[in-house]
């Protein structure tokens, strides 16, 4: 029956186009970054500042809003450029600017925000190499119109910032007893946060369950609407990691 | 001599890059599938991160701080790493077949692997000479190495066990991880009392 479906859908072109339409539209692109492409927890993107710096809710939150910025700026230059860069050397044309625009960041955090600028330390700088950026610069800069890259970048770095806050409050709350600094009344000295959390091995096994539970979400809305809801081959959930030659493919990183 | 030990060894086993820095973790899932790509990308991984050191350091002492263009490190140090990557890739391809064979396919993917990017701007923060750089460099590629066969190791076996639907693939894998983080700090604490 699905089968039957989607056939029906695809046979009539008007609809076909309709549909096209409205997978372009703003409104689905945004959307698309912040749940349904989720960079974190649906295309597994940008794991190393992820688990390090998701401490704390305001760590995650600064670390957010900065690679909005880089993700929003670079995707719009590069977007603009597409046509005049040649596509030999178009990887390190993109690294270059997306290293402009980590500086930019760089340097206002190190200028304005010197506690902050201390706390996430390297990891600013190492926006460079988050796969998220380049790899929406790939998948989708180097392929759609300026404004469609800016609301992407918008999105995306959005939905960057939301998986950043929920890994970070959860880690603060459970592991610190606070909520942006601010102490939580239920913990006492009878019960205390559990370290585990905001240490290291806490990151990789609250993103393990974050993970589980977006699979569930998946599954979920699959029943939903009657179709799975499939990562489209562009999204670049894939050539982005750079690992694929030797993963080969989906199975280790399939979400 | 006992500084450079310990900066070796907190390089490998306390400051551990993968476990505890969280530099370089997609490649380490993506790779410790199985023992022989692990191997490989390991081997290309010290190479890189060595010679990127051995590149990085007098760049940013020799030309970036003398002219006054220290904010430009970002910049500078991905290009380095991007066309040193390249070049030994072309190198190893003439000259040594053998070794490109087993490592050529890996190279590509680590100009974007964080943690060799990660090594050069730790060696300029934490101000470290050249030699210790280097020591740091290699440090940090061998415990890659180590984290990434411990780990290759632990997930072949888990790959193998009962899981329930929802945790199977990506999030078993990540709490397998877990674990052998929290196995890493049993090594707090060694390094310091090793060498005193």
């Amino acid at each position: 029956m699905k089968e039957n479906v989607t056939d029906q859908t695809y046979k009539n072109p008007k609809e076909r186009l309709d549909e096209q339409k409205k997978k372009d539209s703003p409104m689905q692109i945004l959307l698309d970054g912040v749940l349904f492409q989720n960079p974190v927890f649906r295309l597994v993107l940008g794991t190393c500042p992820l688990l390090a710096i998701t401490t704390s809710a305001k760590n995650a939150v600064s670390m957010g809003l900065a690679v909005i910025f880089v993700q929003m700026g670079s995707e719009v230059i590069i977007s603009m450029l597409r046509k005049v860069i040649p596509d030999k050397v178009r990887i390190p044309a993109f690294i270059t600017i997306i290293a402009g625009f980590v500086t930019i960041v760089q340097l206002l955090v190190s200028a304005y925000l010197p506690a902050l600028n201390d706390s996430l330390g390297i990891y600013i700088p190492l926006i460079v190499v988050n796969c998220i950026v380049l790899a929406r610069a790939e998948a989708f800069a180097s392929k759609k119109s300026v404004l469609s890259s800016l609301v992407d970048g918008f999105g995306m770095g959005v939905g960057f910032m939301v998986a950043l806050f929920f890994m970070g409050t959860v880690r603060e709350i459970l592991g610190n007893g606070t909520f942006f600094g601010i102490p939580l009344p239920f913990y006492g000295a009878s019960f205390k946060p559990m370290m585990f959390f905001i240490l290291p091995p806490g990151g990789f096994f609250v993103f393990g369950i974050c993970i589980c539970f977006s699979q569930i979400f998946v599954k979920w809305m699959d029943k939903k609407r009657g179709k799975p809801l499939s990562l489209p081959p562009e999204a670049g959930h894939c050539e982005a990691c750079g690992t694929c030659t030797a993963c080969s493919g989906s199975e280790g990183t399939k979400v | 001599m006992k500084e450079m030990m310990i900066i070796l060894f907190s390089a490998i086993l306390v400051d551990n890059f993968v476990l505890s820095k969280f530099l370089g973790i997609c490649s380490f899932l993506g790779v410790s599938k199985n023992l022989k790509t692990a191997m490989g990308m390991s081997g290309a991984v010290i190479l890189v991160m060595v010679a990127s050191s051995a590149l990085t350091w007098p760049i940013q002492t020799f030309l970036l701080v003398p002219l006054h263009l220290a904010y430009l490190q970002t910049l500078v140090f991905i290009l380095v790493i991007a066309a040193l990557v390249q070049m030994i890739e072309m190198v190893m391809k003439k000259a040594m077949p053998p070794l490109y064979n087993a490592l050529g396919i890996f190279l590509p993917l680590i100009t974007t692997n964080c943690a060799v990017l990660g090594v050069a701007i730790l060696n300029i923060t934490k101000s470290y000479t050249f030699t210790d750089s280097l020591i740091n460099a290699l440090g940090g590629g061998l415990g890659y190495t180590l984290s990434l066969f411990l780990f290759s190791g632990v997930r072949s076996k888990v790959d193998k066990a009962n899981v329930p639907e929802m945790l199977k693939g990506l999030p078993i894998t990540l709490i397998a991880a877990s674990l052998v983080a929290v196995s890493f700090f049993g090594f707090k604490g060694l390094v310091e009392n090793l060498f005193s």
